[in-house]
C-alpha cells in the first residue's frame, strides 16, 4: 500500500521536470544545430565564393550563376599540379617510412626483454611532447649539412620516425595472445615471420587509424616544408597555397578560395565519404 | 647467455632505424641547442664565439620577447577552456541520441582535416573591413565596422577563436570516446532516479570524464605553444606584435632575422614550457591511468 503511493508520488515529481526537460531538449538541440551551422560556416563560405563569379564574393544572391571559371584560374595561375604531385610523394613517402620504422621498433618494445628498454622508451616517448618542429632551427642546420634542404626527402626525413605510431604500435602488439605466438614458433617460424603474419595482420585497424592520423597531419603540416621548400620542385600544396595567396592577386577571393577548396579537396572528399572511419580511427588513436 | 645475447642485439637492430631518426631530429638537436644558446649568432667570416649568458640577457631584455610571451599565455587561457568546454558539449550532444547527429558530428570534426593554412585565408576574409562576413552581420545589427586582424587591441581574440574552431571538434573526439565506454547502467539508474541531465553530467559523467580531460588539457597546452600556422598566414604576428606568439617570434628570428643564437635562447624556453608540461603530465596522468 505504502509502496504504491510511494511510486505514484514519483510519477507525479517526474511529470513536470518533463516538460521542462522536452523544452530543454529541443533548446539543447537547437544549441547543437546553431554551432554546427557556425561550425561549417566557413566552408560553406568558400563554396559559395569559388563556385560563383567574383562580384558575388561578398553578396548573397540566390540565382548567381555557377561557374568554374575561379578554379580553373587558380589553376593556371600557380603550378598547383607540382604541388599536388609533391605533396602525394610526400605524405606517402613518410607514411611508408612510419609504417616500415615504427613497426620494427614497437616489435622490439612488445616482444624482447633487453637491458635499458625503459630507459629508451622513454627516450622515444620524449617526441610525443618536443615535435621536430619546435627544433626548427637546430633541424634546419642538420639539413643543411646533409645537403637536403628545399627536397622532398628533406622535408620528410624529420617525421620517419614516430613515438606516437611506436606507442600505439607496441601497445597493440602487447595485447595479442601468447599462444598465437608460441604456436608460430612451434611451427618454426622466424622472428620476422612471426612479426609479419602474426602481429601485422592482427594490428590492422591500428595501421589504418595511424595511417589516416599521419595523412591527415602531414597533409596540413606547414611550418616545417615553408622553412625546408624554397622552389616548386620541393613545395607541398599547404606552402604552395601560401605563396600563391600571399603575392599580390589584387585579392581575388573568388579565386583564393577556390585555390583554398582545391587544396584541401582530397582530404574534404576522403573525410565525407569515410567519415565513420576517420573519426573512429582518431577515437582509437586517442583512446590510450 | 649467449642465447639471451644474440636476443639482445636482435632487439636493438629492430630499434636502431628509429633511434636513428629520433636522435637525429629530436635528441641531438635538443642538446645542441642547449649548446648554440651560450654561442654568439655565426656571421659571415665570423664562426661562433662563447658568449656565456649574453643571449639570455638579450632575450630578458627584448620587449617583443615578453609580448609574445604574454601573448601566448592569454592565447592559451583563452583557447584551452573554451574549447574543452565546447568539446564536452559536442561530444554530449553527438552520443545522445540528437536529430540529425550523423550531421552534427561530420559539421564539427570537419576543422580537424581541413589544413589550418588553407582555413585561414577564409577566416581572413571573414574578418575583413568593411565588407567582411562578421563585418557585414555587426553593420546589419548598427554596430559599426571592426578592424579585426589590424587593431592590436582585437587581433589576438580573432586569432583565439580561430584556434578554438579549429581544435574543439578534434577534442570531442577523444570524449566521445570516453562517454561510448562508460556503462550504460549509470544513464539508466539516473533515469531511474530522476535525476535532470545536467545533475547527470556533473555528478556523474564530468567525474568520469576526468583523466580524458587531463588527456586533452595536456594536449591542448602543447598546442597552445605549437599552433602558429594561422598566424603566419593571418597577421604575421602584427600589428605591433600584438598577436606574436613564442613559436611564432622563434620562427622570425630563426628564418627571418637569421640570428641562430638567440633562436636558440627561444628554443630553450618552448623546451623548457613542453619540459614542465610533460612533468605534469607525469605526475599527473600516470598517477590515474595505467597503461
Amino acid at each position: 500500500m505504502h509502496g504504491s503511493t510511494d511510486s505514484k508520488e514519483r510519477t507525479a515529481v517526474s511529470q513536470k521536470p518533463l516538460t521542462i526537460s522536452t523544452f530543454g531538449a529541443r533548446l539543447s538541440t537547437f544549441a547543437a544545430w546553431l554551432l554546427a551551422v557556425l561550425w561549417i560556416m566557413p566552408l560553406l563560405y568558400a563554396m559559395w565564393a569559388a563556385f560563383h563569379p567574383s562580384e558575388f564574393a561578398t553578396k548573397l544572391v540566390l540565382d548567381a550563376p555557377l561557374t568554374f571559371e575561379n578554379f580553373i584560374a587558380a589553376w593556371d595561375a600557380a603550378p598547383f599540379a607540382s604541388y599536388f604531385l609533391n605533396t602525394t610523394l610526400l605524405v606517402s613517402g613518410i607514411l611508408c617510412m612510419q609504417l616500415l620504422v615504427c613497426t620494427l621498433a614497437a616489435y622490439a618494445f612488445a616482444r624482447y626483454e633487453f637491458a635499458g628498454k625503459n630507459i629508451m622508451f622513454s627516450l622515444v616517448l620524449i617526441q610525443l611532447m618536443v615535435m621536430p618542429e619546435i627544433l626548427i632551427v637546430r633541424n634546419y642546420q642538420t639539413l643543411t649539412k646533409l645537403g637536403l634542404v628545399d627536397t622532398l626527402f628533406g622535408i620528410g626525413l624529420p617525421y620517419f620516425a614516430s613515438a606516437f605510431a611506436i606507442f600505439l604500435l607496441r601497445q597493440t602488439f602487447k595485447t595479442i595472445p601468447k599462444e598465437l605466438v608460441e604456436a608460430a614458433v612451434m611451427e618454426g617460424a622466424s622472428q620476422m615471420q612471426i612479426l609479419r603474419h602474426v602481429y601485422v595482420p592482427l594490428a590492422k585497424p591500428v595501421y589504418l587509424a595511424f595511417a589516416l592520423v599521419s595523412v591527415s597531419y602531414h597533409w596540413n603540416n606547414f611550418l616545417w616544408p615553408l622553412v625546408v621548400s624554397n622552389s616548386v620542385s620541393s613545395r607541398p600544396l599547404t606552402v604552395g597555397l601560401q605563396v600563391f595567396s600571399s603575392t599580390d592577386q589584387g585579392i581575388d577571393w573568388s579565386i583564393i578560395t577556390a585555390a583554398t577548396l582545391m587544396t584541401s579537396g582530397p582530404l574534404l572528399i576522403g573525410f565525407l565519404i569515410f567519415q565513420r572511419q576517420f573519426v573512429q580511427s582518431f577515437m582509437r588513436a586517442g583512446i590510450k | 647467455m649467449h642465447h639471451h645475447l644474440v636476443r639482445n642485439i636482435y632487439a636493438y637492430l629492430l630499434l636502431l632505424p628509429a633511434f636513428i631518426f629520433l636522435v637525429g631530429f629530436t635528441h641531438y638537436p635538443a642538446i645542441a641547442t642547449l649548446l648554440d644558446s651560450f654561442m654568439s649568432t655565426p656571421r659571415a667570416g665570423r664562426s661562433a664565439v662563447f658568449v656565456g649568458m649574453q643571449n639570455y640577457e638579450d632575450m630578458l631584455a627584448d620587449p617583443v620577447f615578453w609580448k609574445s610571451v604574454v601573448n601566448n599565455f592569454w592565447f592559451a587561457v583563452a583557447t584551452i577552456p573554451v574549447s574543452i568546454a565546447l568539446s564536452v558539449g559536442m561530444a554530449l550532444w553527438v552520443n545522445d541520441k540528437i536529430a540529425g547527429r550523423s550531421f552534427l558530428r561530420m559539421a564539427y570534426f570537419l576543422p580537424t582535416v581541413l589544413p589550418m593554412i588553407a582555413v585561414a585565408n577564409i577566416w581572413i576574409f571573414f574578418y575583413t573591413p568593411g565588407y567582411g562576413l562578421i563585418n557585414q552581420i555587426i553593420q546589419g545589427l548598427g554596430f559599426s565596422s571592426q578592424n579585426w586582424l589590424g587593431d592590436p587591441n582585437l587581433v589576438l581574440g580573432s586569432v583565439i577563436v580561430v584556434a578554438i574552431w579549429k581544435e574543439a571538434g578534434f577534442f570531442m573526439i577523444f570524449y566521445l570516446a570516453a562517454l561510448q565506454a562508460l556503462s550504460p547502467s549509470y544513464k539508466e539508474a539516473a533515469q531511474i532516479e530522476g535525476a535532470s541531465p545536467w545533475y547527470f553530467f556533473r555528478r556523474v559523467q564530468w567525474p568520469l570524464l576526468m583523466p580524458t580531460t587531463i588527456f586533452v588539457l595536456v594536449n591542448a597546452l602543447i598546442n597552445a605553444f605549437r599552433m602558429v600556422d594561422h598566424i603566419i598566414v593571418m597577421t604575421k604576428g602584427g600589428p605591433d606584435n600584438a598577436s606574436s606568439l613564442i613559436l611564432f617570434y622563434l620562427y622570425e628570428v630563426g628564418f627571418k632575422f637569421w640570428d641562430q643564437g638567440y633562436a636558440s635562447v627561444l628554443t630553450i624556453v618552448l623546451l623548457v614550457i613542453l619540459a614542465v608540461i610533460g612533468l605534469l603530465q607525469f605526475f599527473i596522468l600516470d598517477r590515474r591511468t595505467h597503461y
